[in-house]
């Protein structure tokens, strides 16, 4: 059960949104910049640091909500499950390996991040805008983490859910659908 | 010198990020507006006290030191108050209800599933309503997101606090949408 009281037709990061609509509206832009502006990254990569650094801080519904998006957009489910599990020999270019591992530090802490990482990222061809990219997605989703578990929002157990969800992120974005979300309530 | 070039080198901490990212940098600072200065039963100063007690408890020198400093401007009290932070508050007064939510702040810096449910309970006890301990949530998670931000891109930072003194009253009083 949610520590607050939330609305009951919608589990994880969404009753929290419409709780608190003042704040939500910035964290949705931010979050449809960063995932689904303008980037040499695509659209699948970006969700892919989306989700190692929810799995890395154990966040089901996120995990689960971003890996149903990543495996839409890469069109197949592998690379997402290599990436979360063995990240060295996951089917990605070496610069992804190497944003992905500088993305995994983040979700440690900030001053986690090393020279090192940083310069292997460089080579690989990773811009700096690329790696700025990547630290704010990874720090965005530490946020995101902690607001959906720190207050105990519900996390459904049927795959169903996070399907049409996966599809909610690829078709609409991240953010509020104009109509509201009244329309999910069950009759 | 950060990992990444900056337009401005001298600018220290987020300010370097986010002269160099305007897009990110509106709702970054928007989001920091509404959560530490928009309409709340918690005052600026005790939202303040969260954001820096957090960033103290995630090593991030800057966001500590400045939004103590900000804390400080709002609670027209010495910037001493940065200091005690770092000690859990024992000199400055605060009430149960805060010390209660900052309780529930520092669950949520190690992670979301640290807060357990007598730890929201005990804030209720002290008075805390359902707004107040989902902002002092939100802000402890937002300062994971700014300080993770400040220093995964090695971003440098004054050390003294008297070096933020202006800093803070700036974003106490004018606030993160000001004119930059």
């Amino acid at each position: 059960m949610p520590h607050i009281s939330l609305p009951g037709h919608l589990p994880g990061i969404t009753g929290l949104l419409e709780f608190s609509q003042d704040t939500a509206a910035p964290i949705r832009e931010l979050t449809q910049i960063l995932l689904r502006g303008e980037s040499s990254l695509t659209q699948g990569e970006r969700e892919l640091i989306a989700t190692i650094v929810s799995h890395n801080n154990e966040c089901r519904f996120c995990t689960s909500a971003h890996t149903a998006a990543a495996d839409l957009l890469l069109g197949e489910s592998e690379t997402c499950e290599m990436v979360k599990h063995d990240l060295e020999n996951a089917p990605v270019s070496d610069k992804m390996k190497a944003l992905l591992t500088i993305a995994k530090m983040v979700q440690k802490s900030g001053k986690s991040v090393t020279p090192e990482a940083i310069a292997q990222a460089k080579a690989q061809g990773a811009t700096d805008m690329e790696i700025h990219d990547t630290v704010l997605i990874a720090a965005l989703f530490c946020l995101y983490n902690r607001y959906v578990d720190g207050l105990a929002s519900v996390t459904p157990s049927e795959p169903s859910f996070y399907e049409y969800l996966g599809e909610r992120i690829v078709n609409h974005g991240y953010t509020r659908l104009p109509q509201g979300y009244d329309h999910l309530k069950k009759s | 010198m950060a990992h990444i070039k900056l337009l401005n080198e001298d600018l220290p901490g987020i300010s370097g990020l986010l002269t160099n990212n305007p897009h990110t940098a509106a709702p970054l600072l928007n989001l920091a507006e509404t959560l530490l200065r928009g309409p709340s039963t918690l005052t600026s100063g005790e939202r303040e006290l969260i954001a820096s007690y957090v960033s103290h408890l995630n090593d991030c020198h800057f966001c500590h030191t400045s939004h103590g400093a900000a804390a400080a401007a709002h609670l027209a009290c010495d910037l001493s108050i940065i200091d005690d932070i770092k000690k859990n508050f024992v000199q400055t007064d605060i009430s149960p209800k805060l010390r209660a939510l900052l309780n529930i702040a520092a669950k949520v810096q190690k992670g979301g599933k640290h807060v357990l449910e007598a730890d929201v309970e005990a804030a209720r006890n002290e008075g805390a309503t359902d707004e107040e301990i989902h902002d002092s949530v939100l802000i402890a998670a937002a300062f994971c997101m700014f300080n993770r931000y400040v220093d995964g891109l090695g971003t440098w930072a004054p050390k003294e606090n008297e070096a933020y003194r202006e800093m803070g009253e700036k974003m106490a009083f004018l606030g993160y949408n000001r004119p930059r």
